[in-house]
């Protein structure tokens, strides 16, 4: 009996994936037709390519002279790293739809290549946009840098945009250019979110004034992750002086498991409270599943820990997106190095997650944007810290800083950086647009695994 | 005891004594088909698109221009070297796995000797050492494995796959001292102003160098292993250790011999993906062709045009992948889904080829 069943189920199996069989080449058929038109397509776009890649030419030498590019001919080239579910890639992403949305510009207009490796595919894929005719690219990681500046050199009519790198100022190429924001700023302010979570749950009792340790799931022990821990920190001690700080490296910018894992450790380690500069959801769930407040990067982390998400620091890509191809179409030269922040829009941190706050966060956070804004409060103002006991000028003129910088013209750039009382975070007069800020401060302690 | 007799169809598996070519092809065209008619269905239930086009989009991303083409021609030229490598120790049945870790010891090699030679060496002299670099440097990863084979029996397949994980451990080491900016764990592109070390272009092409190396290497291999006397000393220690010894074969000297032949290929991959495509390194440096390359190898059981066929059919869908990615605003993960299907049915009908399958009818007796 079992065996008849069996062999009637099969028989229906086998029914059905036939029709599915047929189904399958009859809507072939029906769609073969429509269909045929879309090699012919191809042709014609990729004719199109040829022609907008003369065009291209002809209108960069125009670009000098100030007429720019039509928006009609206009094409924008954009490399991701990730794809929409990976939250440093997705923000790009709305960044450039933003863009889009500003300028008027179509779909087709805008070419998007997502998960491209930190290698020669990030050559191949830019060399690919160049010859779909785009006048202008970007890429959005770090690691895409030396590829985006080889394609720069080779194609010297196509404009190429690099974010968070800091090679376009001593390249040379007019046509390579470095951008950020001053994300420092917004983590400052996250970091002031946690202080005043930590100041209740000081007042709660739920911790003691000695456990007050934070810990930090970093990506790579560099200066970008450097600068956005210690503002982060400075801004978690503004309101919260007695706090310490744990960093601990995951060497990747997105890798769910490891920031989990990482976390996880860090709790054990007795940390009461995570934030995180790596991309993905990794420490936030690791954080909602063993109870530990938590303060996110790029997107709201709420959706992912609904008790624990207290908000995340973030960057809107919008305003440089929408800068650099005005810039085309105006005919106008892209700055080298382009930063802005909190003043402009181009950084803000997500919703606040009212519930689990203490009431007047808002108001206080309020305070510290307006402040920033206004520029009477920098974030890294070397009275609020100190290096190895010392000043950070007494620390950088004692030479106890040495070992940061990878050469005489970091350590250069970096002493001048230092003026007026504070870090010159991220100013393009001084250093460029990507962080340079790479001293660990007292009170942190990282490792590098 | 009642007992009655009845009859009932069964399906045998029947191993074929032999099929014709044309046959045993006929059978790999038709699971061809089915599998594109399975992704066909795939495509139209997950996304909505017409999967005519969507195969239009991976056949323009392979090959839809100059450069998409040579793209597709340096990926499949490495993963074609490197399973060219791998063949010699399968062909002996020598679990080689650390394929991996013997192409990122060549990478190494090539950039330490861009890095530190190369302001001081002429280009060509450049392009040799790292070759030989390469090459030593994936021997010694297949020497250790090999040795301790020969010399105590240990298991190759473990001993091999941890020398990946060495191997990635010494080039996170390496990017320690070569990394820039300081403690970004990037290395960046080398000798990226004056390209010293760098691949020449050849004929106009900068990848005409792997292909003409990729093609006289494996063209080298096949002929050693079909036309001299070591090869055929290895296929007798693969076919039975015991006969080859019988037949007064040194066993344990055609273990390491073959394994260092077979790692030095890989190694040599390793130069031709830093030298003569990305110019740098990193842990993702050999991305797991290390181990693409074994199926390639299976696959096509060690037929020399079969797997230059199933290098270039896996490199055109991966470079076809990021097209349709592009324009269809697909996740890549809807390239590797038919990339599954397809091998899924081309794998399976190789059982089809061995086998077939009768329908006969037989008396059961049945106690009541």
């Amino acid at each position: 009996m079992k065996k008849k069943v069996l062999s009637v189920t099969l028989v229906l199996a086998m029914a059905a994936t036939m029709l599915a069989g047929c189904r399958s080449t009859s809507s072939d058929t029906a769609s073969t037709a429509a269909q045929s038109a879309a090699p012919a397509e191809a042709g014609t776009e990729s004719a199109d390519a040829d022609a907008a890649d003369t065009a291209a030419a002809a209108q960069t030498a125009d670009a000098q002279t100030g007429a720019g590019i039509a928006k009609d001919d206009l094409k924008v080239g954009v490399i991701y790293v990730g794809d929409e579910n990976e939250g440093y890639t997705a923000a790009h992403m709305a960044g450039v739809d933003e863009m889009e949305k500003t300028l008027g510009l179509s779909d087709d207009q805008i070419i998007e290549k997502k998960n491209i490796a930190e290698d020669e595919s990030c050559l191949d894929a830019a060399n690919d946009l160049v010859d779909s005719g785009c006048q202008i690219i970007f890429a959005n990681s770090f690691g895409h840098g030396s590829y985006m500046l080889q394609a720069a050199q080779d194609n010297p009519d196509v404009q190429f945009c690099h974010a968070t790198g800091a090679d376009a100022k001593g390249a040379g190429l007019s046509n390579f250019h470095n951008f950020f924001t001053s994300v420092y700023e917004s983590r400052y302010v996250s970091g002031v979110v946690a202080g005043l979570k930590l100041n209740d749950m000081l007042d709660k009792g739920t911790v003691t004034k000695d456990k007050l340790k934070i810990g930090y799931v970093g990506a790579y022990p560099y200066a970008e992750v450097i600068s956005g821990f210690t503002s982060f920190f400075l801004g978690v001690r503004s309101v919260c002086p007695d706090a310490t700080m744990e960093v601990k490296y995951t060497n990747s910018w997105a890798d769910l498991d490891l920031e989990n894992q990482t976390a996880k450790q860090l709790i054990a380690d007795g940390c009461v409270l995570i934030s995180q500069h790596a991309d993905t959801t990794g420490a936030p769930s690791a954080c909602e599943e063993a109870g530990v407040p938590c303060v996110g990067y790029n997107i709201d982390m709420i959706p992912t820990a609904p008790d624990e998400a207290l908000t995340s620091a973030s960057i809107d890509w919008g305003p440089y997106y929408t800068y650099a191809v005005q810039c085309m179409l105006d005919g106008k030269s892209i700055d080298t190095d382009w930063c802005q922040g909190y003043a402009e829009g181009a950084d803000k941190i997500t919703a606040l997650n009212e519930k689990i706050l203490p009431d007047g966060t808002a108001d206080k956070v309020k305070e510290v944007e307006d402040k920033i804004k206004s520029g009477s409060l920098h974030v890294f103002d070397t009275s609020t810290f100190t290096v190895g006991g010392k000043s950070l000028e007494d620390a950088f003129n004692a030479g106890d800083l040495d070992s940061s910088f990878s050469d005489d013209t970091a350590k250069d750039t970096f002493g001048k950086s230092i003026a007026d009382g504070y870090y010159h975070e991220s100013d393009v007069t001084l250093n460029t647009s990507a962080p340079t800020f790479c001293v660990i401060i007292d009170g942190i302690t990282s490792e590098t695994n | 005891m009642n007992k009655t007799v009845r009859t009932k169809n069964v399906i045998h598996m029947v191993k074929r004594g032999s099929i014709s070519r044309a046959k045993a092809w006929m059978i790999r065209g038709i699971a061809v088909l089915l599998s594109l008619l399975v992704c066909a269905v795939v495509i139209v239930a997950i996304t909505g698109d017409n999967p005519l086009s969507v195969y239009g989009g991976i056949v323009s991303g392979a090959v839809g221009s100059n450069r998409r083409l040579w793209v597709t021609i340096r990926e499949s030229a490495t993963l074609l070297v490197i399973a060219v490598g791998l063949t010699p120790a399968f062909k002996m049945r020598f679990w080689n796995l650390g394929g991996e870790g013997q192409v990122l010891m060549g990478g190494v090699a090539t950039a330490a000797v861009m890095i530190y030679l190369g302001p001081l060496l002429q280009d060509w002299l450049l392009v040799i050492l790292s070759l030989v670099g390469a090459a030593l440097a994936g021997l010694l990863w297949g020497f250790l494995p090999a040795f301790f084979k020969a010399k105590f029996n240990t298991n190759e397949s473990l001993f091999t796959l941890m020398m990946n994980y060495v191997a990635m451990q010494i080039v996170t080491f390496c990017i320690v001292l070569w990394e820039h900016p300081k403690g970004s764990n990037h290395v960046g592109v080398i000798n990226q102003k004056g390209k010293e070390g760098w691949f020449p272009s050849l004929f106009g092409s900068e990848y005409m160098l792997d292909v003409i190396l990729v093609a006289v290497i494996t063209i080298l291999v096949f002929w050693y292993l079909r036309y001299t006397k070591q090869g055929y000393e290895l296929s007798v220690v693969g076919e039975s250790v015991n006969t080859a010894r019988y037949a007064g074969i040194e066993v344990k000297k055609v273990i390491v011999r073959t394994m260092l032949i077979s790692s030095a290929i890989c190694g040599i991959a390793g130069a031709l993906i830093v030298g003569g495509a990305s110019h740098t390194i990193s842990t993702s440096t050999a991305g797991g062709r290390g181990f693409t390359a074994i199926i390639v190898a299976w696959l096509s059981q060690f037929n020399p045009y079969a797997m230059i066929a199933a290098s270039v059919f896996l490199c055109f869908m991966q470079q076809g992948s990021i097209q349709i990615a592009t324009q269809y605003g697909l996740n890549e993960n809807a390239s590797d889904i038919i990339t599954g299907i397809l091998l899924f049915f081309l794998i399976g009908c190789e059982f089809f080829v061995r086998y077939r399958l009768e329908v006969t009818k037989v008396e059961v007796t049945e106690a009541k």
